[in-house]
């Protein structure tokens, strides 16, 4: 009996000991990264997807991929390039997601990249900024949170009809650098 | 050899009527082309976009294409299961009829979904309560839309997404039509804002 709860007891620390290595690796991992206004914006009543936005540097030496997000008010999100030709607007899920070589940055912005959200459980609200993740492929899923844009902007600072309450949140959550 | 001379001298002067004649002729067309330039002209082509349609409005009425002859009008395509953008057309369009106020109150400015299963005209009214009330929502049923975007030569595909579902591509351009139902101009997204409110504002004048 005594040997059975020995062996648990050891077999539990291995588990957690592991755990903590596989965390701290993907933190180590997480550092390379710099994760720069993450946002969204309004969506017209009743829409049941909107956009998400991010700027992600890598400031390691290894490339690493944009693989995936999630975002609280969205069932599910997926990583779309948005292209435009010849008048034809073409939306196609990037499969293998995005990479990001060393040294490079990579810019989901209106017109290109972005992060579908899809089945939407609410429309996002100014001031009320939206937590969410980035996974990748090598730091593994970091948290971040999306400030919220008017309707029809095209960028976090510009573009639409900004209100202070809006600015305010996006110096406290729009900017969110990764450190570990 | 008098009688050779006398016809070359004819054969000369025939030529010389011909070429006038051409030049005239030639004179004439450029004259029309140019005054058609100076009243806006229509687009290469334009005679074959556009043409007869039954759809459904926002508040689940028939609109046929016959409510629009006479009347200058602004027609996109998209749907409401769009991220970028759908919503962001209806809002540069919202922000150029608030600009032009009155002025484009001669305008008709409709927005067609190429997703009709998705867009019912409820679905489509309440998607549009954000924009200007002067933009009317189009559906169908799947005939009724297909035969629209067949008249309007757009683009439009549907495209599986992993989870089961589907996201649409298709021609994003708004075409501008005259009241005489002919293609004035288009505004495209890439376009500068003031190039685009210019077009609208020269549509509404024209009429």
């Amino acid at each position: 009996m005594t040997k059975k709860l020995f062996a648990v007891v050891t077999l539990m620390l291995a588990g957690f000991t592991m755990a903590g290595l596989v965390q701290a690796q993907a933190e180590e991992k997480a550092a390379t990264l710099k994760i720069e206004k993450p946002w969204t914006r309004v969506t017209p009543p009743g829409a049941k997807v909107a956009a998400g936005f991010v700027t992600i540097t890598n400031t390691g030496s290894e490339a690493d991929r944009l693989v995936g997000a999630t975002a609280s008010l969205s069932k599910h999100v997926e990583v779309h390039e948005m292209s435009m030709k010849d008048g034809v607007m073409r939306m196609q899920e990037v499969a293998d997601g995005i990479e990001i070589a060393p040294g490079a940055t990579v810019v989901l912005q209106p017109g290109g990249y972005h992060m579908m959200f899809m089945e939407l459980s609410a429309s996002p609200k100014v001031g009320e900024p939206v937590k969410g993740t980035l996974k990748f492929a090598k730091a593994g899923e970091l948290p971040i949170v999306f400030a919220v844009a008017p309707l029809g902007a095209k960028s976090l600072d510009g573009g639409g009809k900004m209100t202070d309450s809006q600015k305010k949140d996006e110096m406290d959550h729009g900017s969110h650098h990764m450190k570990h | 050899m008098a009688a050779g001379t006398l016809l070359s001298r004819i054969r000369l002067a025939l030529w010389g009527l011909v070429a006038i004649a051409i030049f005239a002729a030639g004179a004439l067309l450029l004259g029309n082309l140019q005054e058609a330039a100076r009243q806006g002209a229509s687009l290469p082509g334009a005679a074959r976009l556009g043409g007869d349609f039954e759809l459904v409005d926002h508040d689940g009425n028939a609109f046929s294409s016959q409510a629009l002859k006479g009347k200058p009008h602004a027609i996109f395509f998209g749907f409401t299961h769009c991220p970028d953008i759908c919503p962001t057309t209806l809002f540069e369009m919202t922000k150029h009829l608030d600009e032009l106020g009155p002025k484009a109150d001669t305008l008709k400015v409709l927005f067609v979904t190429v997703d009709p299963d998705r867009d019912t005209p409820e679905h489509l009214k309440t998607y549009l309560s954000a924009f200007d009330d002067r933009i009317v929502g189009l559906t169908g049923n799947e005939k009724q839309v297909a035969s629209a975007i067949k008249a309007y030569r757009v683009f439009a595909e549907k495209v599986p997404t992993s989870d089961g579902d589907y996201t649409m591509n298709h021609t994003a351009t708004v075409y501008l039509f005259d009241g005489k139902g002919t293609l004035a101009s288009t505004l495209s997204w890439e376009e500068d804002e003031n190039t685009r409110l210019a077009k609208l504002a020269r549509l509404a004048e024209r009429g």
